[in-house]
């Protein structure tokens, strides 16, 4: 194992130092890399909160939890054909609100139909279930919406840049940032300062004891679903914003990333799921300029998945506990 | 659907119908019943769609059997029904007048048409209401009646619903045997079934649960072997008497029984869920093309059956090199690191970094056939059988595996690590072991599947094969040989005679994967131990 370690530090070290001494991009290139990272780290972010949530009160993984994303996507996105004339912030606000609404409904579905059931068993059943689910959502998705990608109507407020020390940035990036920042504040706030947050950590910290305190522990483990699931559906509504199409498989990849930002930053842990997504996001970004084109590889661009699907085995591999660490390192089944 | 309460309420009447009501909405949002309304059961009027619909009402006054009284759950039931179609009427009604035919795409004005039976306006708020009450007044019906007629009814159901759907195959059955092959024509109309042709398909089905029930009513000892035999003498006189095209069919369910049997190793018996499955069967199928096409990419130009070994050897170690470091990971981190490798490899071999070496999107072309002596197999039957041969040579594996001390090592790991743990299981051994023989055993079925389809390109190999394999192994029952089978003859070989299904077969897949894991979680056909109550 330890020859694997020290083979892939070299393995980047050679990639990293041969990329730049390439000098292909320009400080300008790098600069947009940087922001565009951080918008796609914010976007993993919120769909990674999700998925360690539910993991701490549960200790499962969410199987259908990019599909929640993708739904999330698709629920504002009536409300963006149909709604009034008129251009202003109130209409962002009301798709990231009909957003979150979806994907919270969403959530509590897939937690009625496919753990709930299973509660005290071990097995893989709800997994498969969730599995099922996924696979409902993508194509009822399909089945509604039509084969092809669809988009926002425009919104014309969120076009242009706006230049910062020099550099031209696009406005809709700056947006999804503020507003990730805005949700993820707001969450912390939930979960560290309110009663409901309290009991769920209660119930993350040990179910049986928590339920001897009086508390009611498949609600909490309901609203825990329905709050990760609204985090998704804003994901998913920025997503939207800023790629300006969605489709009704664009969960799955985007839940396998979501997954490994919240297993880069420990799962279980929320601010680690927080910083695993930017982490993810500007490794992303950076990576295939910045390693893969040191090894000649042509067209890296077409890798920047493999790259994030390849952090997620590597993590798991040698560190499944994450980077900051899983909150909860006792009782791994 | 929970409601069976002693007394309808007020409040469980409107969540029911509510829920049937948006059911079928959904139906015909979705995009099902435009699908299904194409497909004729008894020309002229009752089609696959109309069916479907039915279906909802039916069973909603289904689940009020058991409310007590015929009184109660009768009122029950048909108030339900009116209700529901009053939702249903209205919703659709709806989407008529507001214009959001752009946002959702089933949604057209011919097929909310259909879908009122050609009725508009208040003759639709009538007489759909109306319908959906008796239909579901015909459920309760149904559903209180002695156990004996139930099953003679549903399974006269299910007798006309299999002969008019699996209509290509039975015609191509009468047409290829002396003496039937004007039966066809008495059976079958254009479009769908004739009234002879329904009332011998019910009487058939009647038949057959008569035949069962007797063999029930003897214990049903033996019953399993008794099965297993018919099945194969089925599976090897259909194809024989059919045409190319239900020989292709079958083929390709021996192929997924094959992918079956190997994940069947890994999740059945040693509870590993593996998602990235159609990584060997990549690995096999671009092995045998490598080693044996006819194109300037190959690197070798073996025979099939020199290649065969070597493929499988491939995928094996495609198995052991990911499996080595991807163990270590527990449960449902496993599902999650597979899934990824799974896309790595298929990224790769589509990207343009590869290309040079795996063809890239344009694949690999002209890999041979198989040949016997000097005979090339050219036919599908032939391919058909090669492939049953291999089945069952590794269907006789798996047996001879799962009752092994490796086998009973991996059900143990499965059931409890840490208590096989402590009784010696070598945790990892065991786990790797079962992840080589079942990546193995899927290279066989992409070597087959490369040399079968001449070709291989990289869209063959998405995540969509390993979702098939894992709902067929789910359905069949995980850990049962059969089960295997069974499995992927419904979800593999049925959908290509349901063309209506195309596109939401993983919709339906992801029904089942539900409906089974939640109602009958040991599956069609569950393993011998797991019916006895052993495990």
């Amino acid at each position: 194992m330890l020859a694997i370690r020290v083979a892939l530090i070299i393995l980047i070290c050679i990639g990293l130092t041969r990329s730049l001494a390439q000098n292909e991009y320009s400080r300008n290139d790098w600069i947009s890399f940087g922001v565009f990272g951080l918008t796609l780290g914010s976007i993993y972010a919120l769909v990674s909160l999700g998925y360690t949530m539910v993991y701490g009160v549960l200790r499962m993984i969410n199987f259908a939890h990019g599909d929640v994303f993708m739904a999330g996507a698709f629920g504002a996105f009536i409300v963006s054909d149909v709604h009034v004339a008129g251009q202003s912030f109130l209409i962002l606000v009301a798709l990231l609100a009909v957003g979150a609404a979806t994907s919270a409904a969403i959530a509590i579905i897939v937690e009625r139909t496919c753990y709930r059931p299973f509660q005290d068993s071990r097995n893989l059943a709800p997994l498969i279930c969730a599995i099922g689910a996924s696979f409902i959502l993508q194509y009822t998705v399909r089945g509604l919406f039509g084969t092809g990608s669809r988009a926002y109507r425009d919104l014309d407020f969120l076009e242009g840049s706006v230049t910062i020390a020099g550099y031209a940035v696009p406005f809709v990036q700056l947006i999804v940032i503020a507003v990730a920042i805005v949700a993820m504040i707001l969450l912390h706030l939930l979960v560290s300062r309110t009663r409901l947050g309290r009991c769920m950590r209660a119930v993350a910290e040990d179910r049986e004891t928590a339920a001897l305190m009086g508390i009611n522990s498949d609600r909490v483990i309901t609203i825990t679903f329905a709050v990760g699931g609204a985090m998704a559906g804003i994901a998913g509504v920025l997503y939207a914003l800023v790629f300006k199409q969605i489709h009704a498989f664009m969960g799955f990849s985007l839940g396998i990333k979501g997954f490994a930002a919240a297993v880069l930053g420990g799962i279980g842990n929320i601010p680690g799921a927080m910083a695993g997504g930017i982490l993810l996001g500007l490794g992303e970004s950076f990576g295939p300029a910045a390693l893969l084109s040191g090894f000649g590889i042509a067209s890296p661009y077409q890798l920047k998945d493999a790259i994030a699907y390849g952090l997620l085995v590597i993590i798991l591999i040698f560190r499944p506990q994450g980077i900051f660490g899983e909150r909860l390192a006792t009782k791994r089944m | 659907m929970p409601y069976p309460l002693i007394n309808p309420t007020l409040k469980t009447i409107g969540m029911a119908a509510a829920v049937s009501g948006l059911l079928a909405v959904y139906i015909v949002a979705v995009g099902i019943y435009p699908a299904f309304a194409a497909r004729q059961i008894l020309p002229p009027s009752l089609t696959l769609g109309y069916l479907m619909l039915a279906g909802v009402w039916f069973y909603t006054g289904w689940t009020y059997a058991r409310s007590g009284s015929w009184l109660n759950g009768g009122i029950g039931a048909g108030t339900t029904g009116v209700v529901s179609g009053a939702v249903y009427v209205s919703v659709l009604e709806l989407a008529k007048t507001e214009n959001i035919q752009g946002i959702f795409v089933s949604l057209s004005a011919p097929t909310i048409n259909s879908a009122f039976f050609g009725l508009s306006g208040v003759t639709a708020f009538i007489v759909i209401p109306l319908c959906t009450g008796v239909l579901s007044l015909a459920g309760f019906l149904i559903a209180n009646t002695p156990s004996r007629v139930r099953s003679c009814f549903l399974s006269a159901f299910v007798g006309i619903l299999l002969a008019a759907l699996l209509r290509d195959l039975w015609t191509a059955l009468f047409s290829n045997l002396t003496g039937t092959r004007r039966w066809a024509s008495w059976i079958y109309a254009a479009g769908g079934l004739t009234w002879i042709g329904a009332a011998v398909a019910a009487l058939a089905g009647v038949a057959f649960q008569f035949a069962r029930s007797r063999r029930m009513d003897n214990g049903g000892r033996g019953g399993d072997i008794g099965a297993v035999v018919v099945f194969v003498l089925i599976a090897i006189v259909i194809p024989y008497f059919t045409n190319a095209f239900v020989a292709q069919v079958m083929l390709l369910v021996g192929l997924y029984a094959l992918m079956g049997m190997g994940l069947n190793l890994e999740l059945g018996l040693a509870g590993l869920l593996d998602l990235g499955f159609v990584a060997f069967f990549a690995i096999g199928a671009y092995a045998m093309a490598l080693l044996s096409a006819d194109a300037p990419i190959a690197i070798a130009r073996l025979t099939f059956w020199e290649a065969l070994p070597i493929a499988t050897i491939c995928a094996a170690l495609g198995g052991f090199v990911f499996g080595l470091p991807v163990l270590r990971v527990r449960g449902d981190y496993l599902a999650l690191a597979t899934l990824g490798l799974g896309e790595i490899v298929r990224i790769l071999v589509v990207s343009d970094f590869m290309a040079s070496t795996l063809g890239g999107a344009q694949g690999i072309v002209a890999v041979p056939r198989p040949s016997l002596g000097d005979t090339p197999m050219t036919s599908q039957l032939s391919m058909y059988y090669l492939t049953l041969a291999l089945s069952a040579l590794v269907a006789i594996a798996g047996y001879r595996l799962r009752h092994s001390p490796i086998g009973r090592a991996w059900m143990a790991a499965r059931d409890d690590e840490d208590a096989a743990a402590t009784l010696g299981v070598d945790l990892v051994k065991s786990k790797l072991k079962a992840y080589v023989l079942g990546a193995a055993f899927a290279g066989i079925a992409g070597a087959l599947f490369a040399s079968t389809l001449g070709s291989v390109f990289p869209q063959s190999f998405k995540l969509d094969v390993s979702i098939n394999v894992l709902a067929l192994l789910v359905i069949g029952g995980l850990g049962s040989l059969p089960g295997v089978f069974v499995g992927s003859l419904i979800l593999i070989g049925m959908p290509e005679f349901l063309r209506e299904f195309g596109e939401f077969r993983y919709l339906f897949y992801g029904v089942l994967l539900i409906l089974v894991m939640r109602l009958r979680p040991s599956g069609l056909w569950p393993s011998s131990l797991k019916a006895r109550g052993e495990i």
